[in-house]
């Protein structure tokens, strides 16, 4: 059980929450994740440990409600608790001092890159972050990237805040422009890193993603989280989850992260309708009272 | 009663195990074998020829005093045989379920020899069950605190059993274990309708009442190195199990529909999927759906007798040998046919077939002959030229092994280990190369069984004991 210290909202679906977790903080390096279970039924979830604070013993996650457990996490508050946390799990980031580096965050994946661009400013790089949102509100943290980061953009896919266009059109008038540019680091969603993966390949760049294959124990033990790595199956959780991007085959894990559509959907509607029935009895009991 | 004569017990027949009808059991998970009853079990304890040199004993990797708690049970004496029982087995709830008994205990029993071995498994579950039952897990004596710490890594029948050893000699103990659940294989593993998860969660709060400290989501090596544990603690136990699973390496084991064994039976047992109107965890909708397991040991019984429950329409297993050289235990082989499972022999996948979604549709299997006994001794499966053939499938499973996980060899690297990854122990202790540290189970020994490990767990506590007494020696 680990205490939730903080818990609020940074966009729209996207909570971020500080709990309590004193030997995960002091271990945990940048790109490594934790697995959540939030009941006795729930399903084990891994999320990104964005940030810890080793004398407060505490790990920041970033959750965006896109399901079920995502959902019902995202319900929780300060004070409240999370059954299990489980971790560090997965190899930190590979840090070096490449030169320039850019971080590119796509909707909740700027969360997933952040420690690690962050660590990529600690080692020496010059970093420059591309944070991308579909809209205005979904672009998050972009505060606390211009606290680690030399140059920070954001952008829209409806132009209603920052650069109007794709990470990928970002990246693209970079690479135009002449800047020199020794490594990218692209977190989001599957096709946001392909695309990203087909930019930098002609120009050999090296491209780092960080994969988000559906997993169970987070240990090595089920294999369920295999990606197809330069022809090889690797698990993602004890060999990843940051792999070179030239080297994943997207589609394979474009397909697998399908596998259970149609139960997540069920569940999920399950979940909404439960919560509208509980939000109708408390609306109830404040009328009756 | 008047002493029957060994003749007149030789006369009589094995009692059947009752079970759940094939028809109604592979439908639900509820236990298959029902148990003797009181009545059964001393009939049956009357089988037993109580003999001076009970050969029995040596086929029982820990050395039960069968004959001795099969005459407490022909005498309805169940408190007592439970004691015996207890002197040498941890877990007898377990082991009278999953024990291979007939390479084991019964295989060497005398009456074996003209007829039906004595049920030296189904008598110990029956004591266990009467114990637990009737007057619960009893805690044994504690030795007075010796006040040295040991932390205990694995919450499998290795280290439960190196547990329940050390805390009976007075050692403070403390089991880390990676995942939310105690019990390891006994857990996420073997399967309701084999082993009630109610029996592993018993012999858990027999230990923690006994004293030993829990601390589960601990990954040992992540969450806290062994280094870091020496610092704590006065000794280390290692019995991470093995849980790595292997794949065929051929095409197509990426579609969807294609799971290991451990990711299936995870999905289904620790994470409850069986359970569809609670659980969150999905697991594919077998509902008339026709599934392969590849496999021929406990784990591919285990995973075909499940997709069956889960409303598989047809369930196969394809195997390389033949029957005769399957690893499972018979008791397991046979529910599994009577339960309707069709067995593929002399058969090995070399293909997975998908459609252009990514979902399993097929397979492609080589048919085999036996050739030539190879190194151990078993005839090797060799392919026919040309005999290939194609089998619509829905869902297929692989189970075919676990190698060792690298975590804490990873991480410890002055650990040694073997070209897999087993830990290296100098078998009559369990000593590692690494001062303070003992490791046994399934991660010295590759996969093997509930009381091979439990053995090896034995072996180190008392060793560890010594160690503790004394740690100067190494
Ligand atoms: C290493 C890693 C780090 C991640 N970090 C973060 C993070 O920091 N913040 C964040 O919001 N999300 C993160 N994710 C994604 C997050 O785990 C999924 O969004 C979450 O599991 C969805 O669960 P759900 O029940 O809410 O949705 P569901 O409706 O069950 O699933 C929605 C989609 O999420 C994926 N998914 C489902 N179950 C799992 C599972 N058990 N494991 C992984 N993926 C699953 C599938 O693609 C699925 O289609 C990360 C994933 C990985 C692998
Ligand atoms: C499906 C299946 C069916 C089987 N059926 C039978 C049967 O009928 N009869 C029989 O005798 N045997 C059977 N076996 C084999 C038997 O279960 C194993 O040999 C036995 O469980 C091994 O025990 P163990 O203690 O070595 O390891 P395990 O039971 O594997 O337990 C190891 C534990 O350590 C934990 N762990 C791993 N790494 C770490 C870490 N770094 N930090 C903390 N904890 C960690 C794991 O999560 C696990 O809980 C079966 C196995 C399987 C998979
Ligand atoms: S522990 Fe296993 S081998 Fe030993 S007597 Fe019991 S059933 Fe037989
Ligand atoms: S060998 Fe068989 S008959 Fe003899 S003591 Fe053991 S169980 Fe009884
Ligand atoms: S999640 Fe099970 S092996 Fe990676």
């Amino acid at each position: 059980m680990n205490k939730i210290l903080e818990a609020r909202f940074i966009a729209p679906d996207i909570k971020l929450f500080r709990i309590e977790a004193p030997l995960i903080a002091q271990k945990r390096k940048a790109g490594q994740f934790v697995i959540v279970r939030v009941h006795e039924y729930g399903e084990r979830i891994p999320l990104t440990i964005a940030d810890s604070n080793e004398e407060e013993g505490s790990i920041t996650i970033i959750v965006q409600g896109i399901g079920k457990t995502t959902k019902l996490l995202n319900t929780l508050e300060a004070g409240n608790y999370i059954l299990d946390v489980v971790g560090p799990l997965g190899k930190p980031s590979e840090i070096e001092n490449f030169g320039t580096a850019v971080s590119i965050g796509g909707g909740v994946g700027t969360a997933i890159a952040f420690p690690t661009a962050k660590a990529l400013k600690e080692a020496g790089n010059y970093v420059i972050s591309i944070i991308g949102g579909r809209t205005k509100e979904l672009v998050i943290l972009e505060d606390e990237m211009k606290e680690v980061c030399d140059e920070v953009y954001p952008t829209t896919d409806d132009g209603s805040y920052g650069f109007h266009g794709l990470v990928t059109d970002k990246l693209k008038e970079l690479i135009n422009e002449g800047r020199k540019i020794d490594f990218v680091l692209a977190i989001g969603p599957i096709p946001m890193m392909a695309a990203v993966a087909e930019v930098t390949r002609p120009y050999g760049i090296k491209t780092v993603v960080s994969l988000n294959p559906i997993m169970v124990d987070g240990t090595g033990m089920c294999g369920g989280c295999r990606a197809v790595i330069n022809g090889k199956t690797m698990f993602v959780c004890v060999d990843g989850p940051e792999f070179d991007a030239h080297q994943v085959d997207f589609s394979i894990l474009t397909k697998r992260n399908k596998m259970y559509l149609p139960q997540e959907k069920h569940s999920l509607e399950k979940f909404m309708c439960n919560l509208d029935k509980m939000a109708m009895e408390v609306e109830n009991a404040r009328v009756n009272a | 009663m008047p002493e029957l004569t060994p003749k007149e017990r030789m006369a009589i027949q094995r009692h059947h195990m009752p079970e759940q009808d094939p028809e109604v059991r592979n439908k639900n998970f509820d236990e298959v074998n029902l148990g003797y009853d009181a009545a059964l079990a001393m009939a049956e304890a009357e089988r037993c020829l109580r003999c001076k040199k009970p050969v029995c004993i040596q086929g029982c990797p820990v050395a039960v005093k069968i004959p001795d708690f099969i005459m407490m049970v022909a005498e309805g004496r169940f408190k007592e045989a439970a004691a015996i029982l207890k002197e040498d087995n941890t877990l007898p709830a377990v082991c009278g379920r999953v024990c291979p008994q007939e390479t084991q205990c019964e295989q060497v029993c005398v009456v074996a020899k003209k007829a039906e071995p004595v049920a030296i498994g189904y008598l110990e579950r029956f004591v266990a069950d009467w114990e637990r039952m009737n007057i619960g897990i009893q805690v044994p004596e504690i030795k007075e605190k010796t006040g040295k710490k040991v932390a205990i890594i694995g919450g499998g029948p290795s280290g439960l059993s190196c547990a329940g050893d050390l805390i009976r000699m007075g050692h403070d103990v403390t089991v880390f274990e990676a995942l939310h659940e105690i019990g390891g294989v006994l857990i996420y593993g073997i399967p309701e309708f084999r082993l009630p998860k109610e029996i592993v969660k018993a012999e858990v709060d027999g230990l923690k009442a006994m004293g030993v400290k829990f601390e589960t989501n601990f990954i040992v090596g992540l969450t806290k190195t062994i280094d870091e544990l020496l610092q704590e603690y006065d000794a280390v136990f290692i019995g991470v199990g093995a849980g790595l699973p292997y794949f065929l390496n051929v095409p197509g084991e990426h579609l969807n529909g294609v799971y290991s064994s451990n990711e299936f039976l995870t999905r289904v047992n620790l994470m409850k999927a069986y359970d569809r109107e609670h659980a969150d965890t999905p697991v594919f909708d077998m509902t008339g759906a026709t599934v392969a397991v590849f496999g021929g040991g406990n784990t591919a019984m285990d995973a075909v007798r499940t997709s069956l429950r889960l409303g598989a329409k047809k369930a196969m297993i394809v195997y390389r040998r033949t029957e005769a050289e399957m690893p499972a235990r018979i008791e397991e082989i046979k529910h599994a046919k009577e339960e309707g499972v069709e067995f593929i022999l002399l058969a090995a996948p070399i293909e997975l077939l998908g459609d252009e979604n990514g979902w399993l549709r097929a397979m492609k299997l080589q048919k085999m002959e036996l050739g030539e006994p190879d190194a151990s001794g078993r005839r090797r499966p060799v392919p026919i030229p040309g005999a290939i053939e194609e089998i619509p499938i829905d869902a297929a499973i692989v189970a075919i092994g676990n190698g060792s996980n690298p975590i804490i060899s990873k991480t410890t690297p002055d650990l040694k280990v073997n070209k897999w990854g087993n830990i290296l122990v100098d078998e009559a202790t369990m000593k590692t190369n690494k001062k303070g540290v003992f490791a046994g189970g399934d991660i010295v020994t590759g996969g093997a069984t509930v009381i091979l490990a439990m053995g090896a767990g034995r072996t180190a506590a008392k060793a560890i004991d010594e160690y503790l007494k004394n740690p100067d020696v190494w």
